[in-house]
């Protein structure tokens, strides 16, 4: 799918931010944004609370002004055109549903605005009420609905006016985590159905995960990779990156060969291991990386030496948890460093004890090796060696 | 112990009641004297006469004192309610240079005593060689409502939740339908009671009117000048009719507010 979308000379973007800067005194909230987003694509933007998830949704809607850059919805700059008069639509955290409206003057609300003959929004409003399956409500004021309710009242209300995207910003935020997950499968039915384009602001890397076509990782205002959840997952391209997703385990290292696309590495934790080196990083011999390894990725190695190749990190169990459907082993390193391995549960319990002595290992090309020029100097992820969970 | 647990709640209730007689027997009274059976002093109950229900529109002083009060209370509160809210408006909703020293000002007349502000109203009046009347009463009961209703609406409008004004917008509504169909229905019952409230100010206000109000007489002005001639029962009549019409609007308030909270 990404492939296909990719591969059209002729991109059909939404959305694009072109080199957006938003600053609020002196305070840089959004440095150069720039990327786009294309027609009935699912984006995420994901990131912790304060990056400038917020701030760039509230830009693309139009309630803020770009300090610099520009933004074009459906190639149009409309950087200074107000929000009414752009066509997307905003389902907002606390739904700010008019508590003075019934469910369906909430809903005809977008299009009376536009002027749509009566008839029509009689159809429309019930047409989209079957959608997210509120039909008998419509009569209700907001405060007599559930939360979930609500939510789907703030989405119908948005998507009955077909914008050309909807911007959902932590559209989920309030509500319980059974209702979440049901919902997020909701609002992927529902997208899939309109075939609408969403941005959808999350700091739930899970449901940005779950859910997306595409993520875009935001931290302190930056965009630090856009990508396909598995590709987020898979090759991180920043320390925060793997840290913020997934579980990761980082490992301090020097580059001690550097050729072409290979190279080794001396890593703190003890070995020195074989892995890819994509070129456009230009590591030389002597740079300082970190080595990402996901702890799903990591086998318990046999006693026997196996595959040369293979990067083989031996030390003490320190602390084994059943978690169910998986085996959390994490051990310490002569060095001191703790590696973090996630086994299947056909482990036997007899095999592995605390204090036993043990070896893991993994597939080389499951090394993601991210230069150090790429850490973030701020939050010390990067700085600090051993397992990111979260 | 057990005894004092089930007594205090009677006691506390009789407290209260004793608190509402407190408070409610000069209006028993008012009401109770309009009915007397007297001629000019009002003082001593007689008997029981609805003659002063039959006849009170027959004093045309005190018919015409009551309508000039009507009036300039209808007039002041119209100007007080516009400008006092969108003074309360402006200040919640914005920070502008010189929104704290607007705070400020806005509590001063509230402050002020109204003979230094009567006097000073008059004094500017006849230094701009304005002549006392109609206007200056309702410039001068504009002044003071403007700061009650602001601060009034300003307290109602705090908790409003400006994401409706953004939510609207974003559904394509421009600024004007965004104030006429959210802003303004959702902040309306905060500007009715402040209205309610400056309409009351005005009806009562004595002192700075007593400063500038020329040859004209309202009604409390009305009442102050033939108190000493004596007080006939029709002034009860017309207080009793304050009485009945401003409970009927709290009541009015109340259930008109009930009735929206409840399904459509
Ligand atoms: N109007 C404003 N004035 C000043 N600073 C602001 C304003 N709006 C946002 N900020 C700042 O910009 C930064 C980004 O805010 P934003 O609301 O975009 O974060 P967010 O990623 O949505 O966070 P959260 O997950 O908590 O909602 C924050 O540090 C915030 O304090
Ligand atoms: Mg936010």
């Amino acid at each position: 799918m990404p492939d296909e979308r990719h591969a059209g000379a002729m991109s059909d973007d939404v959305i694009q931010l072109e080199r957006v800067v938003k600053r609020f005194g002196a305070f840089v909230a959004v440095e150069n944004a720039d990327f786009a987003i294309e027609r009935g694509e699912f984006f995420s933007l994901l990131g912790p609370s304060g990056c400038g998830k917020t701030t760039t949704l509230r830009m693309i809607a139009g309630f803020e002004q770009p300090s610099a850059g520009r933004v074009l919805l459906d190639g149009v700059d409309v950087s200074n055109v107000p929000p009414h008069k752009r066509n997307v639509n905003t389902v907002f955290q606390q739904y700010a549903l008019f508590p003075h409206m019934t469910v369906f003057d909430n809903i005809a609300f977008g299009p009376r605005s536009a002027k749509v003959p009566k008839a029509e929004i009689d159809r429309r409003v019930g047409e989209i009420l079957e959608v997210v399956r509120l039909g008998e409500f419509w009569r209700r004021s907001p405060s007599q609905l559930s939360g979930g309710q609500q939510q789907r009242v703030a989405l119908a209300r948005a998507l009955v006016n077909y914008p050309s995207a909807l911007l959902l910003d932590e559209p989920l935020g309030a509500l319980d985590l059974k209702l979440r997950q049901a919902l997020q499968i909701e609002l992927k039915r529902i997208q899939r159905e309109v075939g609408i384009t969403f941005v959808y602001v999350t700091h739930d890397q899970e449901e940005a995960l779950t859910m997306s076509d595409r993520i875009a990782v935001m931290n302190k205002g930056r965009v630090e990779q856009i990508a396909t959840p598995r590709d987020i997952y898979d090759n991180p391209a920043t320390l925060f990156v793997a840290g913020f997703i997934g579980a990761a385990n980082l490992l301090g290292g020097t580059v001690v060969r550097a050729d072409g696309h290979g190279g080794s590495i001396a890593l703190s934790a003890g070995p020195t291991v074989e892995a890819v080196l994509e070129p456009s990083l230009a590591l030389k011999s002597g740079d300082t990386v970190t080595v990402m390894v996901r702890p799903d990725r990591i086998r318990l190695a046999g006693p026997a030496l196996g595959d040369a190749q293979a990067p083989r990190i031996a030390g003490r169990v320190e602390t084994l948890v059943f978690h169910g459907p998986l085996l959390r082993v994490d051990i310490r390193t002569a060095s001191g460093s703790i590696v973090s391995a996630h086994l299947g549960t056909d482990v036997a319990i007899a095999d592995l004890r605390p204090g036993d002595d043990a070896a893991l290992t993994w597939d080389p090309t499951h090394s993601v090796v991210i230069p150090d020029y790429k850490a973030d100097p701020v939050s010390g992820i990067g700085a600090t060696e051993g397992i990111e969970s979260t | 112990m057990t005894v004092l647990r089930r007594l205090a709640p009677r006691l506390l209730d009789a407290w209260a009641g004793v608190a509402l007689l407190y408070l409610f027997t000069p209006i028993f009274v008012i009401v109770a004297f309009s009915f007397n059976d007297t001629g000019r002093f009002n003082l001593i109950w007689q008997g029981f006469s609805l003659d002063a229900w039959k006849q009170w529109t027959d004093s045309e002083p005190l018919t015409d004192a009551l309508t000039l009060s009507i009036k300039v209370a209808a007039v002041s509160t119209l100007a007080a309610t516009v400008l006092g809210s969108l003074i309360a408006l402006a200040l919640v909703r914005h920070r502008f240079t010189g929104s704290g020293v607007t705070n400020l000002l806005l509590v001063l007349p509230l402050t002020t005593p109204e003979v230094v502000l009567g006097s000073s109203l008059l004094s500017l009046f006849i230094d701009l060689g304005v002549s006392r009347g109609f206007w200056t009463i309702v410039v001068a009961h504009t002044l003071f409502c403007v700061s009650y209703v602001a601060v009034t609406v300003k307290a109602r409008i705090r908790g409003f939740d400006w994401t409706l004004e953004d939510a609207a917008m974003d559904l394509g509504a421009a600024p004007l339908r965004t104030f006429r169909l959210v802003t303004f229905p959702l902040i309306l019952p905060g500007i009715v009671a402040a209205a309610l409230l400056s309409f009351a100010l005005s009806i009562d206000d004595f002192i700075i009117t007593f400063f500038n109000s020329g040859n004209e007489q309202t009604f409390p002005l009305y009442i102050y000048a033939q108190q000493r001639r004596g007080l006939g029962p029709e002034v009860n009549v017309v207080a009793t009719l304050v009485l009945v019409v401003s409970f009927g609007l709290s009541i009015a308030s109340v259930v008109v507010q009930r009735l929206r909270a409840r399904p459509a």
